[in-house]
């Protein structure tokens, strides 16, 4: 035992280090852990005594528990083995613990091999245990829980053993024998424990105090099994099964008693919830909860729940219900003891009940039938209730047949355009909100007829009775009479009261009393009236009753049921009497008094007037005995005054009899008064008489019975003239009666303006209508307070029957001779009431808004304030205060609140003198500044400058902070310049008509420019957004094609760039880029020294049409094949005053290939597209020949040195203006080089082979020719022109037409541009016919070549070309084509093609050809316009900017395609196949090839000319343009010297006057004749001087221009010191300032 | 011909950028300037006062959740009262992947600095940022424009500026930019920070980029524009 202790004294120690370490040890992995807790485990069993530690209570637990699962192994101790299998079945994952376990166990299999037990087969244990497991799977699931807490605790403690394994192990192996004996005491105890414990349930919980006390019990466990108890917690998850599973085994093995086996389990349970509550209550082991959570301890293996299917099924049956599919007898179905009853057997009509499958009607009927009220589904025929079927078996909608399936017209669908409504803009306001917002209730009750046609007789009576007793009814109702009986005897009383009372001395009584008198006065005049009244209508009455009385009497039948009665009231006679006389005695004393009054007053009067008299007589006396006295003299003055002064003698006034007044009274009281005694009559009006029937009238009676019967009325309700509803037809009753009664809501969107009902009376086939309008109802009547109306209503239609109706507007009589006739008029009393309704919140559904209403037409007025007073009356306050007190607006409204306001302080007078309306009258306080301090802040004033796009300061940068850093120069500039803009200095300008033109199109082009300003920043998808096209089939087919591709093929085409928008480039980022390649028949120099020989560089008329004479040939120059070196030309191109050169190559044909390049630079850095439009540079491509001299002063030098001096001979040029390669982008052809008439020195090269027997070809080849290329990179995108539809003044169908034609024609041809509308100079739209109208040209140049009609045609195509050229896009900065009339054109002196053409055009109509307008696409001018005549069978083509002209079939015509002829009356289109002008046959009439505008279905409307009647043309002063002339040659002059700054220029004033005298020949000419004359001439008279120069012609606008030109041709540049120089300049004027400018330029070296 | 050298040269533009890699580059548009420069100089004759407002800071990162390897470029838009005076007006960044976490942002940390002059505030800079990076083809398509206002008050500040694409007009347009790698691009990356013919364009939103400014002006007070809020002199600085 000592080696024991030692041990456990070893062991103790060990254990101690390890938990001193175990704090700081971390996880060691998993199997390890477990491997040295199965060792400690062994320790701690043998040390369980020692270990009494609370602290460590939890691993007493498990010691304890092992212990008990030793001693319980011990009793099945041959079970062990198979139990370990089945471990190592279990737990086949942990291989190194295995055969670790393997290693330990051969002396337990040693110790226990000859067990009873062996015959029990693993496999049958196996399920045993199984079974058993099953069965405490609740259980195990409440322990899992804690087991899971208990291990981590025992890994985590004994995780660092490991070093000790081996050690441990050899002892482990020693103990299972030491420990064998000790065994039967711990079971004793146990015993007792257990029997202790036994009062407890069986699954109860231990206390802890229980647990305690048992746990520390002393038992020796067995070392034996501490193994197996290690290992089987090795496995957390299968634990407990595991655990269970050996007990179940034990239990089956039957071995021990039944009692310790319970004990076992019990202990096992208490054991585990002991170990539960320890965990909870030990709070300092906080570790353990951190160890708690790996992933292994939550997860839980466990075979799945298994349930029978039986059990299952079983227990479904207890919730499910599968309704059967077997069809339910009918017993079932109807109610108890009760026999179907099938309701179609009986006869009853029962429907088709829907189809049903019969199964489904089987489920469901037993599913209806599982409910307890299910029986209610079911009919009295044991079905279940169902509808009949709904759906109809045959087809609602009838077929349509048509025999083409084609829709019938008479219903075929057509569309029309919806129509706004004409009220549309009365909408009430705030009605944005649901429809039917406001509702207005018509309610027609019905008619009463007081006329109708079918009146008999009788009726009409009837009807003046029933009015009569209205009458009546209303006077009896009103009871004026009475009143003012009690009125009067009141204001009696009181009469006499004052009389009686005050007296008569108290003023105001007195005052009183004659007031109270004038008013008993009036009250009795109306007292009378009244009583009258009501006399005559009794009287009226009872005599129309007596009239109906006599009436049914004589026809024998009665038609109505009216009857009057006559209730008498007996009068006490007496009684009567005394108050009648009472009331006349009355009056009579009042009347006295009356009269007493006026009496006295009258006599007072008298007595004035008769004292007056009386003093007048005695004056009179006096008078006449005075001038008896006085004599003759004062005769006439008295006379005078005699006569004028006389008076009548005044009557004295009778008195009142009181016996006449009495009478009077008693007369009257007659005719009013009630007799005395006379019984009261009371009038009572009863419809009980019987009406006779119909068969015992008369025919003519029943006729109109029968009629009336027919008769049926309707009304309509017509809302703002529109039918709203219309009641029911309803037939006119015997008593003129109609009840509707109808009611009709009305949601309304629009104003109410008029409510009308039209009552439709229909008497078999015809058809009258009478309207009654009916009042718009105040906002205040509201449906339900709203009273009936009775709305009256006549008709004057004549109606007349031939029975008993009296007809309308027919004359009739009651009287048997036909006297006294009636005209009755159809008419009647409409009941009806209007009215806004109520919803059900009670919320009146009125428009918010809703003035009285004074007349139908006024409501609008009354809306609108600016409609009612104008637009001017907002401003005077005092008329809208008017206006609104009329129209009675609603001052609570929110929507008048502003209008109120202003009214009010109006009305108060509050601002008085303030007499202007201000429309944002708080604007001034969210003014940033003061109108003055913005004007005069000088910063402010350029950054507004900067904003308006003022040229000069649009791209100003960094506008200063400081007023003070801005200096007035700036403004200064500008302010001159708009003063500039007023008077127009001379200099630039040269001339006034041009200043003033200059001016008229800066002001067009200012309005245009701002009319467009708003175009310009609307931006479309391709500006904001690059986007690939989608490409189409084609497009993918070329590409495909593409691949296929050579890389790099033999003739490179060019491809289309991607463009750049013009927004983002600067300096330097644009050039221009020309690829000059080749050049034809470039002029040859001639020798030295010799005649020139033929050059013609331009086509007579002649030769054109075929009078022609055989050309001039020269003679072969012999010089010609010897010398070789006929001309070095080189191209120059300049622009924007940089020059670019080619290389120079030899001979008339060269051929250069080369691109130059040349930047641009567009004005004032401005990249936008309108800038670069507005760029009116050229570029000028100038050929030129390049002649070396050789200068060697001395020949010897000649064989070491080369001195020679090149010069430049300019020969020609082509322009181009920038504007057209900006806008085309490209420019890709051959063009004809203009050169000058005259270039002295050259001759053009004559092919000799082709001289003769190729005329045609030889003069299409006349001329000299450059192929260009020209384009600007980056690809710039042109402006797009505004497509924007301008309004226009013509026929909206032509517009359309036009449209459509356009559509059409680009369809097919999307290349040819089809003009039918253009923009005039207004921005309107005009059809372009109208520009095409005969107009004459001037009469000079009509009487010049009287004779000659082509040459007439020629002078005039000249004239025009003379006119300048000025494209559109340049004068309208790009916006649009604008097309002047000829005119303006002629007015403004600039224009560009179509100014040009309709101009020629109109002339050559003028003087009567046969001219049209071609629109079509020319080099290098784009798109642009021709003029086409005919004449002499031959079609000849105009250019009309430069007069040229070509035949049909001239090659090198510079019109490439046509695509449209106009001509005054109609626009062809080219709708042929070829566009180019050889291949086009011009005749119109061939509508297959041209496509007419008007044609036979949209004829010509017979379009007036835009063109005025006649040309008006100024004629062209002389002088000015001599002194222009000087003008031009003294500038020129100064430039070129400014040209060479280097060298001296000297002027050779003898050639210059000899070149001056030619210059006018010239202009005869045309430039085109007698230039080798006078090169003769020159050569002649300039015989030492070697001369090279030129006249240059071109037309007049400004002056920088002419200067441009004769800078481009480079004159100036020689080099030749001893260089003199000539210059003449030639105007020409032509009829309405249009001039011809020629400048002859030459310098001349004298030669050695 | 030169036409066909030409050709693309705008759209080669950007695979020279990503040749060039983080290299920023400055426009030299120095004669246009330099013309209005002398001209105004020259009208005015004194040298204007002008406030000064310096820009440094660094697009720092992106977030595009769908796309992969992107680069930027970034150019200013600003009035015609502004200059730039010192500093790159101009610049493309890397080319940077996705970061692997999880945020999966791009980060760049590209630097700018800028220093402007002006004598009005009206046109203040603006910072235009457009992202680019290949397609699935591998085609450089634009995937995203923004623009933001460079902040006003001095200090440290950081945007956020989200990002857009302008979309196809069409859907059949969509496919085959697609499958052609040529998406619809603006005109000019500056049009986002213009207003003007904005209404016919559709836009995608695409993802955000985070730009931090640290502004500092001078004289901006002296000539009478206060723009620190008065009550966050000091927390102005740290804002952002």
């Amino acid at each position: 035992m000592a080696s024991t202790e030692n041990l456990r004294q070893k062991i103790k120690s060990k254990r101690k280090a390890l938990q001193a370490s175990l704090t700081g040890s971390s996880e060691v992995s998993d199997t390890q852990g477990l491997v040295s807790a199965e060792m400690e485990n062994g320790t701690r069993n043998e040390n369980a005594t020692f270990i009494e530690d609370i602290q460590d209570e939890d691993e007493q637990a498990e010691n304890l528990k092992q212990t008990m699962r030793a001693q319980r192994r011990r009793r099945k101790a041959p079970l062990v083995d198979d139990v370990i299998e089945f471990n190592h079945e279990e737990s086949p994952q942990d291989i190194t613990k295995i055969t670790r376990r393997q290693r330990s166990l051969p002396p337990l299999g040693e110790c226990t091999p000859s067990t009873s037990f062996a015959e029990y087969s693993m496999r049958e244990k196996m399920r045993e245990k199984l079974k058993a497991a099953r069965s405490k799977a609740q259980s195990a699931l409440q322990q899992e829980e804690e087991s899971a807490s208990r291990y981590p605790t025992d890994l985590g403690d004994q995780s660092s053993i490991t070093q000790f394994d081996t050690e441990v192990d050899e002892e482990y192996a020693k103990r299972p024998r030491d420990a064998e004996s000790p065994i039967p005491p711990p079971r004793v105890r146990f015993r007792e424990i257990a029997s202790r414990l036994k009062p407890k349930p069986k699954e109860g919980f231990p206390s802890t105090e229980e647990a305690y006390n048992f746990f520390t019990f002393n038992f020796d466990p067995e070392p034996e099994d501490s193994n197996e108890g290690s290992e089987v917690r090795s496995h957390p998850q299968t634990l407990h099964d595991v655990d269970q599973g050996e007990e179940e085994a034990a239990e089956e093995g039957g071995e021990e008693s039944a009692v310790s086996k319970d004990e076992e389990k019990e202990e096992e349970g208490k054991e585990e919830d002991e170990r539960l509550v320890n965990d909870d209550e030990e709070d300092e082991d906080d570790y353990l909860f951190i160890i708690d959570q790996t992933a292994r301890d939550f997860l839980i293996v466990k075979a799945p729940d298994y349930e029978g299917y039986n059990n299952r099924q079983q227990r479904d049956r207890k919730v499910l219900f599968i309704p059967s599919i077997l069809s339910v007898s009918t017993s079932e179905k109807v109610p108890e003891n009760m026999q179907p009853r099938f309701l179609e057997d009986e006869g009853i009509y029962v429907g088709e009940k829907p189809k049903v499958s019969k199964s489904n009607q089987n489920i469901i009927e037993n599913r209806l039938l599982k409910n307890e009220e299910g029986k209610r589904w079911f009919g009295s025929d044991g079905r279940v209730i169902a509808l009949a079927n709904p759906i109809k078996q045959t087809k609602t909608r009838p077929p349509i047949f048509s025999p083409h399936d084609e829709v019938d017209p008479a219903i075929e669908t057509l569309y029309r355009k919806a129509e706004r409504s004409r009220y549309n803009s009365q909408y009430i306001a705030g009605s944005g909100e649901p429809q039917g917002h406001f509702q207005l209730d018509i309610d027609v009750a019905g008619i009463v007829f007081s006329h109708h046609p079918m009146f008999s007789r009788e009726h009409v009576l009837e009807a003046k009775l029933a009015q009569l007793y209205d009458q009546y009814q209303l006077r009896q109702q009103k009871n004026l009479a009475n009143l003012y009986t009690d009125k009067l005897c009141a204001l009696r009383k009181a009469v006499n009261n004052i009389a009686e009372g005050q007296g008569v001395q108290n003023p105001m009584a007195l005052h009183r009393l004659v007031e109270y008198k004038s008013e008993i006065r009036a009250t009795r005049r109306m007292c009378h009236l009244e009583q009258e009244r009501d006399r005559t209508l009794l009287k009226n009455i009872i005599k129309v009753w007596k009239d109906i009385k006599s009436l049914r009497e004589f026809q024998k039948f009665t038609n109505t049921p009216v009857k009057l009665h006559l209730r008498r009231q007996e009068a006490n006679r007496k009684a009567d009497e005394l108050s009648y006389e009472h009331e006349i005695q009355a009056e009579i004393a009042e009347l006295l008094e009356d009269y007493q009054e006026v009496y006295d007053s009258k006599l007072e009067e008298y007595k004035i007037k008769y004292e007056e008299w009386k003093s007048w007589r005695k004056a009179r006396k006096a008078k006449k005995k005075q001038k008896r006295v006085a004599g003759e003299q004062q005769d006439d003055d008295t006379d005078e005054s005699l006569t004028a002064e006389e008076l009548p003698k005044p009557d004295p006034p009778e008195p009142v009899d009181p016996s006449v007044v009495e009478e009077q009274v008693r007369e009257t009281a007659a005719r009013i008064y009630r007799k005395p005694g006379e019984p009261l009559l009371y009038p009572e009006l009863s419809m009980t008489a019987t009406v006779t029937p119909t068969n015992q009238c008369p025919r003519g009676e029943q006729l109109r019975r029968q009629d009336v019967q027919r008769c049926t009325l309707f009304a309509k309700v017509l809302f703002n003239n529109k039918e709203v509803s219309r009641t029911s037809s309803r037939t006119l009753g015997i008593d003129f009666r109609i009840h509707f009664g109808q009611i009709f809501n009305m949601q309304i969107v629009n104003w109410p303006e008029s409510i009308k009902i039209q009552i439709f009376q229909t008497i078999g086939t015809s058809t009258t209508k009478i309207e009654v309008f009916v009042p718009i109802p105040e906002t205040s009547i509201l449906t339900g307070s709203a009273p009936i109306d009775e709305m009256e209503f006549s008709s004057d239609q004549r109606v007349m029957f031939d029975h008993e109706g009296v007809g309308s507007g027919v004359a009739f009589s009651f009287e048997v001779d036909g006297s006294n006739q009636l005209i009755l008029l159809t008419s009647g009393k409409l009941a009806c009431s209007v009215s806004w309704a109520v919803d059900e919140n009670g919320v009146p559904l009125v428009p918010p808004v809703l003035h009285q209403n004074y007349g139908i037409q006024s409501t609008l007025k009354h809306l609108d304030a600016i409609s009612s007073i104008g637009a001017t009356g907002l401003t005077d306050t005092k008329k809208l205060a008017k206006w609104a007190a009329e129209s009675r607006l609603d001052p609570n409204d929110p929507s008048n609140a502003a209008l109120m306001q202003l009214i009010m302080s109006a009305t108060n007078g509050e601002e008085p003198n303030k007499d202007y309306f201000r429309l944002d009258h708080l604007q001034e306080e969210f003014n940033f500044l003061s109108e003055e301090a913005l004007n005069k802040s000088k910063r402010f004033r350029l950054l507004q400058l900067r904003n308006d796009g003022v040229t000069e300061f649009l791209n100003y940068k960094q506008i200063p902070i400081k007023d003070s850093e801005i200096s007035e120069k700036i403004f200064q500039e500008y302010k001159n310049k708009q003063c500039d803009r007023e008077t127009f200095d001379l200099t630039s300008h040269l001339d006034v008509h041009r200043a003033k033109v200059a001016k008229y199109l800066q002001k067009v082009r200012d309005s245009v420019t701002s009319r467009f300003l708003l175009a310009k920043h609307h931006y479309t998808l391709p500006d904001m957004v690059i986007e690939e096209a989608v490409p189409s089939i084609s497009m993918l087919g070329v590409n495909l094609f593409r691949l296929a591709e050579p890389r790099r093929p033999l003739r490179p085409r060019r491809k289309e760039r991607k463009k750049v928008t013009a927004q983002n480039l600067s300096d330097g980022d644009i050039k221009l880029l020309v690829n000059i390649i080749r050049a034809y028949d470039i002029p040859i120099r001639k020798s030295m020294g010799r005649p020139a020989l033929t050059s013609r560089s331009a086509r007579s008329v002649s030769e054109t049409f075929p009078t022609s004479q055989p050309p001039q040939i020269s003679a072969e120059s012999p010089e010609w094949c010897t010398d070789q070196v006929s001309v070095h030309p080189f191209v120059e191109v300049s622009f924007q005053r940089i020059v670019r050169q080619t290389a120079t190559l030899v001979g008339p044909n060269p051929n250069w290939n080369e691109e130059l390049e040349l930047p641009f630079r567009a004005p004032n850095g401005d990249y936008s597209t309108s800038s670069l439009q507005s760029v009116t540079d050229e570029v000028f491509i100038n050929v030129f020949d390049e002649v070396v001299y050789d200068v060697l002063e001395d020949d010897r030098e000649r064989g070491s040195g080369v001195h020679t001096r090149t010069e430049k001979h300019w020969l020609g040029f082509v322009h181009i203006p920038f504007t057209t390669i900006y806008s085309q982008s490209r420019i890709d052809g051959t063009f004809r080089i203009n050169i000058p008439p005259v270039l002295l020195g050259y001759s053009k090269e004559r092919n000799l082979a082709s001289e003769r027997g190729w005329e045609a070809v030889r003069s299409l080849s006349d001329g000299s020719y450059l192929s260009l290329f020209i384009t600007v990179e980056p690809h710039l995108v042109p402006g797009e022109p505004v497509i924007e539809k301008f309004e226009s003044q013509e026929d909206e169908k032509l517009l359309q037409r036009a449209d459509k034609f356009q559509k059409e024609v680009a369809q097919k041809f999307r290349n040819r541009r089809c003009v039918t509308t253009v923009t005039d100079l207004t921005g309107k739209m005009v059809f372009v016919t109208r520009y095409i109208k005969p107009l004459f040209p001037p009469q000079e140049l009509l009487d010049v070549l009287p004779n000659s009609s082509e040459a007439t045609m020629e002078l005039l195509a000249r004239y025009v070309s003379l006119i300048p050229f000025l494209p559109d896009s340049v004068t309208f900065a790009g916006i649009c084509d604008l097309w002047c009339t000829s005119d303006q054109f002629l007015n403004l002196l600039a224009g560009d093609e179509e100014e040009h053409a309709v101009l020629l055009c109109n002339y050559f109509l003028a003087l009567g050809k046969k001219a049209w307008l071609v629109i079509g696409t020319a080099i290098p001018e784009g798109p642009t316009a021709y003029v086409l005549s005919y004449d002499h069978n031959q079609y000849v083509i105009w250019n009309s900017t430069t007069g040229q002209y070509y035949g049909q079939f001239d090659a090198f015509c510079s019109l490439q395609s046509v695509s449209c002829l106009v001509s005054a009356e109609n626009v062809w289109f080219n709708v042929q196949k070829y566009e180019t002008v050889m291949r086009i046959n011009f005749d119109t009439s061939k509508s297959n090839l041209w496509k007419p505008f008007f044609s036979r279905s949209f004829p010509f409307p017979g379009l007036s000319s835009v063109q005025p009647d006649e040309l008006v043309y100024q004629h062209t002063d002389k002088a000015a343009a001599v002194e222009l002339q000087d003008k031009i040659e003294k500038i020129l002059k100064e430039k070129i010297m400014e040209w060479r700054p280097r060298h001296p220029t000297r002027w050779n004033r003898y050639c210059t006057s000899t070149l001056r005298q030619f210059l006018p020949k010239l202009e005869l000419s045309h430039g085109r004749e007698g230039g080798d004359d006078h090169c003769a001439e020159l050569q002649s008279l300039l015989g030492d001087y070697r001369i090279s120069g030129f006249p240059i012609h071109m037309s007049f606008s400004e002056l920088k221009p002419v200067i441009e030109a004769v800078h481009s041709t480079g004159v100036h540049n020689t080099e030749t010191p001893l260089a003199e120089f000539a210059l003449a300049v030639y105007i020409h004027p032509y009829p309405n300032n249009v001039l011809s400018v020629w400048i002859y330029v030459a310098s001349l070296v004298r030669n050695r | 011909m030169w036409y066909q050298t030409q050709g693309w040269r705008s759209h080669d533009a950007h695979a020279q950028w990503r040749g060039k890699g983080a290299l920023a580059w400055r426009r030299d548009a120095g004669s246009g300037r330099r013309v209005a420069g002398t001209r105004s100089t020259v009208m005015l004759g004194v040298k204007p006062s002008v406030f000064l407002l310096m820009v440094n800071g660094q697009i720092e990162s992106a977030d595009f959740p769908e796309f992969d390897e992107l680069y930027c470029k970034y150019s200013y838009v600003y009035g015609h009262d502004w200059a730039p005076t010192t500093g790159l007006e101009e610049g493309i960044s890397q080319i940077t992947s996705k970061s692997k976490d999880c945020n999966q942002g791009f980060v760049w940390n590209f630097p700018m600095e800028i220093t402007f002059k002006s004598t009005n505030p009206y046109g203040w800079p603006q910072i235009v940022i457009s992202v680019y990076g290949a397609d699935l083809f591998g085609n450089d398509v634009v995937r995203g424009y923004g623009a933001v206002h460079v902040p006003m008050t001095p200090g440290r500040h950081k945007r956020t500026i989200p990002m857009f694409v302008p979309e196809s007009s069409s859907k059949l347009q969509k496919f085959t930019s697609w499958l052609m790698g040529r998406r619809p691009e603006f005109t000019d990356p500056k049009v986002v920070a213009q207003g003007e013919g904005r209404e016919v364009t559709r836009v995608l939103s695409q993802g955000f980029v985070t730009v931090s400014f640290n502004i500092v002006t001078k004289d901006l007070k002296k000539l009478g524009y206060d723009t620190i809020p008065p009550n966050n002199q000091t927390s102005a600085m740290s804002d952002g």
